[in-house]
């Protein structure tokens, strides 16, 4: 009997929690994603402690060079001489009197041809490399000699080989950048794990699929690793190549800056070069991210 | 009647410098098409290599595998593998994974809504049609396994390789994909090989079970068949006589007359 009154209770109280209506309410505290506080806390974070420190630089430079005596200007009188330079990147007065912006589309324009160049040779070596353990043991040493000479030692040599200043910009980008984007990609492909190899031989993948399907994304971590360092150096090398081979570069604007004793303007163009090679070895990261999304996740 | 699948007398050696090590010594063994065997046997007696064999993944030392006669020298989609751990691309989504696999297999045959509706049906072969954008680092460890048999299917294998695939996963998950291997099996009628160091899954899963003697110079011990009707269900086998005997055949092979002896190396 007792048993039976339980069962009833039991069979009655089922339906009446069947409706919650608290439900709704999770919604209401979803949080929201973008909200303008946190942003802003996020941004000062990022944004105050560098601020502070150029700040005590620009301070402690000021105080170093403020003597008569001193051989570097200090930031008051850059400020002063150069501020043509500062406020107006992009003025034009006639084919050698430009803005520093132009000067720098144009370094980048010769980097973007060289290092393109280097990264499309790069990768197709590295691959080799990192395949073959013959072309290894053939090529690496080779390129870990190569790989050590500084960008101007190839300038005379490819000077006398291209004969003409503008293609020799473009070898010494070259040369100079591709080492580490070779190497990487070795690396990368020769980590590739065994069981991506076999699904490969086992879908009788050709030699061009398995470099485009299987090698190249999974050693895309490596190559971009190889991509960043190699950006950075031949960010290196345009002012190297452009102080020996002349035209309108930034590179060539300091090499003409010291040559008519204009101190400040080369502390801004190099302010410039500065920031230009952070925000291009940002953008390769970001690119190497957004690629290799997911692949890293084993 | 010549075999389906028949392994030819194979030995196997692998050689390091000057010093040879037999893996596997007088491999014999014929398979029926349609038939599923389990190889079974104690860490290191080779039954991965034997696998590897079939698969051409590596080459035989002497003897041959022939498959519907022609020897097997090279891997190839006709014997498809089902890696332990699940050798899915990580870029790839799990459509894209089989897609890969269906486009190379089927690129010239089937227009390209055919090869859609092919990797979709063996989507559904293994439950996963749900996840088919999902990258294979956002599913769990049974559904990336799923894809993987998925994969293999999608290649319309004369041989599915089994390489303990449930080697990595939880009891439960297990034994959920035990049940729609037991099910795609009896489906398609597939000619399955599945390497696995599980008793209770070797009896429920086989036909016959090929047991493996311990390394170096591994060969087959005994082979067992199992005659449980199909369609199996795992609890009403539990206390099922022949279930039982054939698992105490497996066992005692195994711990009795082959016990596992850490080898001094």
């Amino acid at each position: 009997m007792s048993i039976q009154t339980i069962e009833d209770t039991t069979v009655k109280a089922f339906p009446a929690p069947a409706k919650p209506a608290e439900v709704i309410a999770f919604t209401a505290k979803a949080r929201r994603r973008f909200d303008p506080i946190v942003i802003a806390g996020k941004l000062a974070s990022a944004l105050v402690p560098p601020a502070i420190v150029i700040a005590l630089m620009l301070v402690v430079w000021q105080i170093a060079c403020s003597s008569p005596t001193a051989s570097l200007p200090p930031p008051s009188q850059v400020w002063n001489e150069a501020y043509d330079l500062i406020a107006h990147p992009f003025f034009n007065n006639g084919p050698q009197d430009i803005g520093l912006a132009w000067r720098v589309l144009i370094s980048l324009q010769r980097v973007a041809i060289g290092f393109g160049l280097a990264a499309i040779v790069g990768v197709a070596l590295g691959a080799l490399v990192g395949q073959s353990i013959w072309a290894m043991r053939g090529l690496d040493p080779v390129f870990q000699i190569l790989r050590t000479v500084p960008p101007l030692a190839w300038l005379p040599l490819s000077l006398a080989a291209f004969r003409d200043s503008s293609p020799s910009a473009l070898f010494v980008i070259f040369i100079t950048s591709i080492w580490p984007i070779i190497i990487n990609t070795a690396v990368g492909v020769r980590n590739i794990p065994e069981d991506y190899r076999n699904v490969a031989r086992i879908l009788r993948l050709n030699q061009f699929e398995f470099f485009v399907k299987i090698m190249v994304p999974a050693a895309a971590p490596y190559i971009f690793t190889g991509l960043r360092i190699g950006i950075g150096l031949s960010w290196l090398a345009i002012v190297a190549a452009e102080m020996l081979t002349g035209g309108v570069g930034i590179g060539f604007f300091i090499w003409d800056a010291w040559n008519s004793s204009r101190l400040p303007d080369i502390i801004v163009a190099l302010a410039y070069i500065g920031v230009t090679g952070f925000c291009l070895d940002r953008l390769v990261a970001a690119v190497g991210a957004f690629v290799t999304r997911g692949t890293t996740a084993k | 009647m010549t075999a389906y699948l028949k392994l030819d007398h194979i030995d196997k050696s692998f050689a390091r410098g000057n010093q040879v090590s037999e893996v596997l010594k007088d491999i014999r063994l014929t398979i029926d098409k349609g038939e599923f065997v389990s190889i079974i046997g104690h860490s290191g007696c080779g039954k991965s290599t034997l696998l590897n064999l079939i698969a051409g993944l590596t080459t035989v030392s002497a003897g041959a595998v022939l498959l519907e006669d022609k020897e097997v020298d090279s891997p190839g989609p006709e014997r498809a593998v089902v890696f332990q751990n699940h050798s899915l691309l990580p870029w790839l989504t799990v459509y894209e994974n089989i897609n890969l696999a269906v486009s190379k297999v089927f690129g010239r045959s089937k227009s390209k809504a055919e090869r859609h509706d092919w990797i979709m049906r063996n989507l559904d072969l293994v439950q996963m049609a749900h996840a088919r954008d999902k990258r294979p680092a956002e599913i769990s460890g049974g559904m990336k396994q799923r894809v993987g048999i998925a994969r293999a299917l999608a290649m319309e294998p004369k041989i599915l390789l089994l390489d303990e695939p449930f080697g990595a996963l939880d009891a439960l998950t297990r034994a959920h994909l035990q049940d729609a291997v037991m099910d795609i099996h009896s489906r398609l009628g597939s000619t399955t090989i599945m390497i696995t160091h599980d008793v209770d899954e070797a009896v429920l899963l086989s036909d016959r079970i090929v047991m493996m003697t311990n390394g170096p110079a591994a060969t087959i011990g005994e082979v067992l068949a199992v005659p449980l009707a199909r369609p199996r269900r795992r609890i009403e086998l539990a206390s099922d006589r022949t279930f039982l005997r054939c698992r105490e055949a497996v066992l005692k092979f195994l711990y009795e007359r082959h016990r596992f002896v850490e080898a001094a190396e």
